[in-house]
């Protein structure tokens, strides 16, 4: 990643930790350009959904297995990046609609949906364990 | 989350301060599904407080309005700001819920 790093956090991988690292990072961003609206429901929801994944899913939330957050606000951008220990999950093959009539009664399945809805770039690989890349761009300056 | 749970009439308000993510979403629910087990049915959330929702949250609520319909009751949603308004348009669950922006218009509609 360019530019200059602004928070590199680690937490156990227990549900209680997302809302103190979403606060965090919502107000590193403060400041920076970024709308209400981004700072108010993108971002805290978004992240949210990368928080839970990498602890239920990815750490099967085992407390002893770490989720690493680091954030780089660049010039354009705010860029976090959420790290799990498990073995990830190919996000393109992932494209059930929770909108669509068969499923807007299920209690799942929204949570990549909504990811991919309020920010700008959503993406994954593999680095030390499994990163899911959210970008969500300030406004005005469009990809 | 706290939750601040009163009633007026036969219906139960529940008011959410705070977030309301996968964390503490059983909070509700199990608070909501309590009133429905000792007759209260007709429930009105009002989001006057709450910050923002998560999917889990979103999913309590289908799953909490769909218990609720199955007993005879139903939920009301009530004064969801801006953003949270977006966030039940984007996720088409406002074709699933009735929502009031106010208590008030929000009991009318029980």
């Amino acid at each position: 990643m360019a530019g200059l790093r602004t928070l590199d956090l680690r937490i156990p991988s227990e549900l209680q930790h997302i809302e103190g690292v979403v606060a965090a990072v919502v107000h590193r961003c403060a400041g920076h350009a970024f709308d209400d609206r981004q700072l108010a429901l993108n971002l805290p929801v978004a992240l949210t959904e990368a928080l839970s994944n990498a602890i239920l899913r990815g750490n099967g939330e085992d407390s002893a297995k770490e989720v690493r957050v680091r954030v780089e606000l660049t010039d354009d951008a705010l860029i976090v990046e959420v790290e799990d220990e498990g073995q990830g999950f190919d996000l393109d093959a992932c494209t059930e609609d929770p909108t669509a009539p068969e499923n807007i009664e299920r209690e799942d399945g929204r949570g990549l949906f909504l990811m991919r809805a309020l920010v700008d770039r959503v993406e994954n690989f593999r680095g030390a364990g499994n990163v899911v890349r959210l970008t969500m761009r300030r406004p005005g300056h469009a990809a | 989350m706290p939750l601040h749970v009163s009633r007026q009439g036969d219906v139960v308000i529940v008011e959410i301060e705070g977030q309301l993510i996968v964390s503490n979403r059983q909070e509700l629910k199990q608070r909501v599904l309590d009133e429905a087990e000792t007759g209260g049915r007709k429930i009105l959330v009002d989001f006057s407080r709450t910050g923002y929702i998560d999917s889990a949250g979103l999913g309590v609520l289908v799953s909490l309005a769909k218990r609720l319909r199955e007993l005879g009751g139903d939920i009301r949603l009530a004064n969801l700001n801006d953003d949270l308004q977006t966030l039940f348009e984007l996720t088409k669950l406002d074709t699933l819920f009735q929502i009031a922006d106010s208590r008030e218009r929000a009991l009318e509609t029980f």
